[in-house]
């Protein structure tokens, strides 16, 4: 039976399934009380979490998320119930932190993850279509990489304590929140009383949500930066047709139940700054891809007892950390002073990453 | 033309494109060793799916066994 089970999730209707899912999950986490097209967010939730923990201090953007804990926990449970559960890493962890970490200031340029890119343009977020270019082309670029031999080089296996650090680790934070815990007023946690952080579902919802998503997206390989790549890589439209079926049920919802607002102006959290929406999308493609995957797919690695994906994921939150401490992040309003530097540097150095790590032939190592 | 790869520790899309490349030159049938269950299910729906290659799998401890043939 169990293997019928991790079979189905691999198959065509599996990836279906999956996507429809996790993108009736995004509907109805807005309907809970997260921000209108953000039902889940991968990189906006762990912006709002490094928040809350005082690590930046923009106050409409803090609150620690339960849904990535969720993501983790419920990556973790699937993992070991199929026998997956496989601590490793060790490969250029460095790297991948600057990946992580220039993939959450093209986000932050935008205003979003590759699966919001998905949930904005469903919701009639045209500005979205723009980010969705820029993905298409930064991930295009990754590509070539990928096919003139880049490797970040050979993970290793770890000790299965090695595997269980995100888990705990997700669980500290989960209690941290249900217990607001914080040494003094001022001090963290943050909770946002007004702006995206101040909107969310109960934290039991979230959780659930969270799970739900981890356990699915873990035994199907949901991810939107593979999708692509696997197009331009070996034309197979097997991914593709997850986030495929997340954005026909998140449109149809939207359409039936009023929430879909065709447009570029006045969209929920989103900007109209098309050359930042494209350049920042283009950016966190590049640096996904070199990565390996989404944001949401680096979280189910971790998982899964992948360290590197864990380093990845500390880089992100230290980007977040940076783009909103020296205004390298959008708003509503627009880019912030520095968005345009901080873009670009992270372009050149995903393309340095890319051409030395293609040269250094580390794939024989 | 018998052909080996190594592709332990690699992830996603790495074995795969080698898979891609040794097909592209030529290769009849070949033998990758994978070490998770992605790269197995990857491996198996490009050769399958792209190259009408019949697979077959064998478990060896940690390591994953592909064996690919026309």
């Amino acid at each position: 039976m169990k293997t019928r089970f991790k079979n189905f999730f691999s198959t065509k209707y599996g990836i279906l399934t999956a996507g429809s899912i996790i993108g009736l999950i995004a509907v109805m986490l807005v309907r809970f009380g997260n921000p209108a097209n953000m039902g889940i967010c991968v990189a906006c939730f762990l912006r709002d979490s490094v928040g809350a923990l005082g690590f930046h201090r923009a106050a409409p953007v803090q609150y620690m998320r339960p849904e990535l804990a969720g993501l983790i926990l419920g990556s973790m449970l699937a993992a070991f119930l199929a026998k997956e559960l496989k601590p490793r890493g060790g490969s250029a962890p460095l790297v991948r932190f600057f990946l992580g970490f220039f993939a959450m200031i093209g986000a932050l340029a935008f205003l979003g993850c590759p699966w919001r890119v998905i949930i904005r343009i469903a919701g009639g977020d045209l500005n979205g279509l723009v980010g969705l270019a820029g993905l298409v082309t930064g991930i295009f670029v990754g590509v070539l990489f990928l096919k003139s031999g880049y490797s970040l080089g050979r993970t290793r296996a770890q000790t299965r304590a090695a595997g269980l650090i995100m888990p705990i680790l997700s669980v500290v934070l989960l209690v941290f929140v249900i217990f607001k815990i914080s040494p003094s007023e001022n001090a963290p946690l943050f909770f946002s009383s007004g702006g995206p952080g101040s909107k969310h579902a109960a934290i039991a919802v979230s959780l659930l949500a969270g799970t739900i998503v981890g356990i699915v997206a873990q035994r199907s390989r949901f991810c939107t930066i593979g999708s692509f790549r696997d197009i331009f890589v070996i034309r197979d439209f097997h991914l593709f047709f997850g986030i495929a079926a997340m954005f026909v049920v998140i449109l149809v919802y939207n359409i039936f139940t009023g929430n879909f607002n065709l447009g570029f102006e006045s969209q929920p959290v989103a900007h109209s700054f098309h050359i930042w929406n494209f350049l920042g999308m283009g950016l966190s493609g590049i640096a996904f891809a070199l990565a390996g995957g989404c944001p949401g797919r680096q979280f189910i690695m971790s998982g899964e007892g992948d360290n590197d994906s864990v380093i990845f994921i500390i880089g992100m939150g230290a980007g977040a950390a940076f783009a909103h401490n020296f205004q390298t992040a959008a708003s509503g309003a627009g880019p912030g002073k520095f968005t345009a530097p901080a873009v670009i540097t992270g372009i050149v150095v995903c393309i340095i990453i890319g051409t030395v790590f293609s040269r250094s032939k580390t794939r024989g190592v | 033309m018998e052909n080996k790869i190594d592709a332990r520790g690699l992830s996603c899309p790495q074995p795969v494109i080698l898979v891609q490349k040794a097909l592209k030159d030529g290769a009849l049938s070949l033998e990758i060793i994978v070490d998770n269950d992605v790269s197995k299910e990857n491996v198996i729906r490009f050769a399958e799916g792209k190259y009408s290659m019949k697979t077959s799998v064998a478990q060896d401890g940690n390591d994953i066994l592909l064996k690919i043939t026309k």
